[in-house]
């Protein structure tokens, strides 16, 4: 196992961050945490980074424990914060050079690892990390946090905040990096990167929801679900949460997400119902689940 | 100005020294449109919108937001509008009523209409235990929520979201965007950026920017069709790096 956490709970006065988190990440495995502002997502970063302690439970990384090894793991591990936490009035050359000297490296001696990342920001190494653009200096904070060849990489919400197609540039960046060998523990509140990773934690209110596959969670939605449609949209999902069948109503894009309490709905008897609130063009089909569904469903 | 738009631009230009972060671009939004307004970081959106909401003067071009003139009356456009970033929206060393009261008075509201729409908004969002919580100590989905129905104490003609839902848990999200449904069913207008590409399907028109100009401007379902792609995503990705 790469990262093995153990029954860790975490509170800050009176707020509970963690409930009694376990999970296993294996070696080379791009896991993700999914979960919104607030879960209990950078706390738990903090204990495995060793910056923070836990009240309860234990936890390893790369073989070391948390307490006892913090040195070995600080040596072993690349961590890049939800915050822009490098040095904003060094160059971005500087920022490099001097995250490689703290650990006993040169830029050169690990270039191969990070030159399809730092070629991207190579033509402004003269500039000054406070004046990048954001997608700039998230390329730059994860050169940083891989410039001592980490065996595990901790990314705190890399893409909160940017731009869907930046988002698309830097997960075939992490795929690469895990062709390499890396261990990656990613955290994110876009439910549609879940999709990316191999094994993913649903986390809420410093819970663990559940733990598996993409895939095999979207696959294990209880309820048939259905696309609904109509020409008008407020009074659509108005009149949906007024039927009073409905197990769930969510919008989701073009469409609203519907699951009915009854295993034997009839989708006739919903549009019938539409229909006398008004709506035309009713359009209501079975669709597949979504990690976002799932999600959901089992925050309720 | 046609009275069914709120917004009219035109040409809208703004340079910074030699870089022009904004280039020449004109729209129209309707009254009670929900407007998704997107594009890639960098791409000019953040100036465009402080050129609307009549805190950054256009280097050239026009637009008018409200009846009023982005030159010569921002002052007017400020007291019309309604505004809610995810960055700043309430004082946290504040408690809800506090800042419900605060963001009242700056509005111009009377003590008695402030102390009124406290009440509607307290019962509305079902705030009564929170109510004399510092908002610091509040679920950030929580915190959204109370700022826009504080953006709205005033019932401007235009509310305008930047990026209003980043980070906020998916059901919450989606309890913000029936918020946004109900304010546009009953005449407000909706100005809103996102990263969320889902939320962009939920917009009545959206028009995507790219290095400085809008490259497309339709509703979800016609960019879908001249785009020949399944979702939004889909056309944000092909547009948004050329």
């Amino acid at each position: 196992m790469s990262i093995s956490v153990q029954h860790i709970s975490k509170s800050f006065k009176e707020v509970t961050a963690l409930k009694d988190i376990s999970f296993e990440v294996k070696e080379g495995e791009l896991f993700g945490l999914i979960g919104p502002d607030g879960a209990g997502k950078t706390t738990l970063f903090r204990i495995l980074t060793t910056l923070l302690f836990a009240d309860k439970g234990t936890a390893t990384v790369a073989g070391n424990d948390v307490v006892a090894d913090y040195k070995q793991i600080r040596n072993s591990v690349g961590y890049m914060p939800g915050r822009f936490s490098l040095y904003q009035d060094l160059t971005v050359e500087e920022n490099l050079t001097f995250f490689a000297t703290i650990f006993g490296t040169t830029l050169e001696e690990n270039y191969d690892l990070i030159k399809d990342i730092y070629v991207q920001i190579e033509p402004f190494k003269t500039r000054r990390a406070g004046k990048l653009s954001g997608g700039m200096k998230q390329k730059l904070a994860l050169s940083c946090a891989l410039i001592h060849k980490p065996k595990v990489l901790f990314l705190d919400e890399p893409t909160t905040g940017v731009d869907p197609v930046s988002r698309k540039e830097f997960w075939e960046m992490l795929k690469r990096l895990q062709k390499k060998g890396i261990t990656i523990l990613v955290s994110t509140p876009y439910m549609d990167e879940a999709a990316l990773c191999d094994r993913i934690a649903l986390i809420q209110d410093g819970k663990i929801l559940q733990i598996d596959t993409p895939e095999t969670i979207a696959n294990q939605f209880p309820k048939k679900i259905y696309d609904v449609k109509a020409d008008n949209m407020y009074l659509l999902i108005e009149s949906l949460k007024e039927y009073s069948h409905n197990h769930s109503v969510y919008p989701f894009g073009e469409f609203v997400h519907y699951t009915d309490q009854r295993d034997d709905f009839k989708p006739q008897e919903l549009t019938a119902f539409l229909q006398s609130k008004g709506l035309k063009n009713i359009y209501i089909n079975t669709t597949q689940a979504t990690i976002e569904d799932a999600f959901m469903e089992l925050a309720k | 100005m046609n009275n069914q738009n709120v917004i009219e631009a035109q040409k809208l230009t703004k340079k910074f020294g030699d870089f022009t972060a904004v280039n020449a671009i004109s729209f129209k939004v309707k009254k009670g449109e929900i407007f998704g307004f997107l594009g890639a970081n960098g791409a000019g959106k953040t100036t465009a919108m402080k050129m609307l909401i009549g805190i950054s003067k256009p280097t050239s071009g026009e637009a008018k937001v409200v009846d009023y003139d982005v030159y010569t009356q921002p002052e007017l456009i400020k007291n019309n509008i309604g505004y809610m970033s995810q960055k700043f929206a309430l004082y946290d060393d504040l408690t809800v009523r506090e800042n419900i009261t605060f963001f009242g008075g700056i509005y111009g509201l009377k003590r008695s209409e402030i102390k009124q729409k406290a009440e509607e908004l307290i019962n509305e969002l079902g705030l009564h235990d929170v109510a004399s919580d510092l908002v610091g100590s509040l679920p950030l989905g929580w915190k959204q929520k109370i700022a826009f129905s504080v953006a709205l104490l005033h019932e401007p003609k235009i509310i305008f979201l930047d990026e209003p839902t980043g980070g906020v848990d998916p059901i919450t999200r989606r309890q913000f965007w029936e918020m946004i449904y109900k304010a546009a069913h009953e005449g407000t207008t909706v100005f809103v950026t996102t990263h969320y590409m889902d939320e962009a399907e939920y917009c009545d028109r959206v028009s995507i920017m790219v290095n400085g100009k809008i490259e497309a401007l339709d509703s979800p379902t016609e960019l879908k069709k001249q785009f020949q792609v399944a979702s939004m995503n889909d056309v944000f990705l092909k547009l948004a790096r050329g």
